[in-house]
């Protein structure tokens, strides 16, 4: 009896693991078709730089902010936790580390995920439900060349160049707070911050920036190019978009950390 | 020349298509009626390659459509009203009107394609005033007519129109039967037309297909529409509550 519960829960297991795999398996070969056509002509200027500039710069405001308070409430954080052994000193360095190696790609990346992957992934599932992706296809317009490349090359040359500006904001925050309220030094502060920084900690911080936008923009056009009919399918499609990109975002952020600085 | 052999499609277990058989001959104005949901969208769908017929065989000009080895190519040879516009709302209305003049193979200098455009537009009873406007501005009847000038600006040889006139005044209408009768006549096009409305189907028709049950039930020439026997046809044709086909109540 106990048996053929334990049977019935692990042939269960095995399905869902089964159909996880399938999944990161097309999700796989979606990335790679798009990436393969962003090379190959022909190519759409127009909508490469409509793309960078609603996926780049148009995140600006919302990443700065992020990466503000983010360095901000560091810098308090870290001054009171190394207080209890009288480590105050350190407030620089750590939140030099802690906002380039993980907390500005991160957010940054989680912040795109939640701006950017949710507005491609309803535009695109709109333009899926209302027969505009049937149309494009009539019109010898390839979707994955006009709609998805143009957009994850965004994600992809971009998304770095947000978090480069998040890891110098969230620095600039935690200075700020560091300087005016916990009394340090501003030059001292810099020259510490920047003494302290090494070469592998902004590569780092950059390539998690790169791989982060493209998981970011892949996931909202698969999901938008694979919704469901109707409403229904174009809200499932961008929520389904942004749970995977931020679970998949931070997988990776896990990844990538142990291959940078792993032993 | 189309010609759709025994194609079968069903969507989540439910068969829509069953065994559809059905030709349009080169330069020839075919109509297809039928019931509501009974698969007229989906064939002309799968003629184009857009849904993937479960069985049977589609060939355009004896080539089969899934084989066709520049897609492109075969695509340019099709022009197609989608029967809710489908028209790109991040695009204003003469860039999508001219869609394919303004990239790939077809393209040609922006003036030229606007120029075309605006022509297209004109014949559908559209004036330039709204060349500027976004799709999301128009009425659904201007959309429906953009649609179709977006189908026909690049001069296909072979047009789908998806309901053209659904959504249209009675005039307009008249206008727009005029257009896709002109359009075969003088481009010597192939065009296939969805239709409910039976005066359309009188004004634009040579051979008329009735599709019932997944299959084609009667198809000939319009001037025989009144004297077929089918009852099938003649219910739809009257357009009686009582007949052969079940109408839910
Ligand atoms: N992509 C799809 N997925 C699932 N079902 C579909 C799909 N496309 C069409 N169907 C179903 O196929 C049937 C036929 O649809 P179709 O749009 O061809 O009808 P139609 O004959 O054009 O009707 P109408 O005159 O109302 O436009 C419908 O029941 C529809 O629900
Ligand atoms: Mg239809």
């Amino acid at each position: 009896m106990s048996r053929r519960l334990a049977m019935r829960a692990l042939a269960r297991l095995g399905r869902a693991t089964g159909r996880a795999v399938a999944a990161l398996g097309r999700v796989t070969l979606f990335s790679a078709r798009a990436l393969s056509h962003i090379v190959r002509p022909p190519f759409y200027p127009r909508e490469i730089a409509s793309a960078l500039l609603n996926i780049g710069y148009l995140s600006l405001p919302v990443v700065g902010l992020t990466a503000f308070f983010t360095g901000a409430a560091l810098a308090l954080q870290i001054y009171a936790g190394g207080a209890r052994f009288s480590a105050q000193a350190v407030v620089p360095q750590i939140v030099a580390i802690g906002m380039v190696r993980e907390l500005g790609p991160v957010l940054v990346g989680l912040m795109v995920a939640a701006r950017v992957t949710a507005s491609l992934a309803a535009e695109i599932a709109t333009m899926k439900v209302t027969e505009q992706i049937d149309a494009l296809v009539t019109l010898s317009t390839h979707p994955m060349k006009y709609l998805s490349a143009p957009r994850v090359l965004a994600g992809l040359l971009t998304v770095p160049v947000l978090v480069a500006v998040g890891d110098i904001i969230g620095i600039f925050g935690g200075w700020l707070v560091a300087t005016r309220a916990l009394g340090f030094n501003p030059a001292t502060y810099l020259a510490n911050t920047i003494a302290f920084l090494q070469t592998a900690d902004i590569v780092s911080s950059l390539v998690k920036g790169a791989a982060f936008g493209l998981i970011a923009t892949v996931m909202g056009c698969y999901f938008g190019m694979h919704s469901g009919r109707g409403a229904q399918g174009v809200g499932a499609a961008t929520k389904g978009s942004v749970v995977a990109a931020a679970v998949l975002i931070l997988a990776a952020n896990f990844l990538l950390t142990q291959a940078f600085f792993a032993a | 020349m189309i010609t759709l052999e025994a194609v079968h499609k069903s969507f989540d277990g439910k068969a829509i298509l069953r065994g559809l058989t059905l030709q349009a001959a080169r330069g020839e104005s075919l109509v297809i009626i039928g019931g509501s949901g009974t698969g007229k969208s989906v064939t002309l769908k799968c003629i184009l390659g857009l849904i993937a017929p479960d069985a049977g065989r589609i060939l355009v000009d004896g080539q089969d459509v899934r084989s066709a080895r520049d897609r492109d190519a075969f695509l340019a040879r099709f022009g197609m009203l989608f029967q809710g516009a489908a028209l790109f709302d991040s695009l204003p209305v003469w860039q999508n009107v001219a869609f394919r003049l303004l990239r790939g193979t077809l393209k040609r200098p922006k003036e030229e394609a606007r120029e075309i455009a605006l022509r297209k537009l004109r014949r559908v009873g559209l004036s330039a005033d709204i060349a500027e406007l976004f799709p999301s501005q128009l009425s659904g009847g201007m959309q429906k007519r953009v649609g179709l000038a977006r189908a026909i600006a690049a001069d296909p040889e072979i047009i789908f129109f998806d309901e053209p006139t659904t959504g249209l005044d009675p005039i307009m209408a008249g206008v727009i039967n005029d257009l896709i009768r002109e359009i075969v006549r003088e481009m010597g096009a192939t065009a296939v037309t969805i239709t409910h409305d039976m005066s359309s189907v009188r004004a634009i028709a040579d051979r008329v297909a009735m599709l019932h049950d997944g299959q084609i039930r009667w198809c000939g020439p319009v001037s025989e529409i009144d004297s077929a026997a089918d009852p099938y046809l003649r219910q739809f044709v009257s357009g009686s509550a009582t007949g052969p086909i079940e109408t839910l109540r």
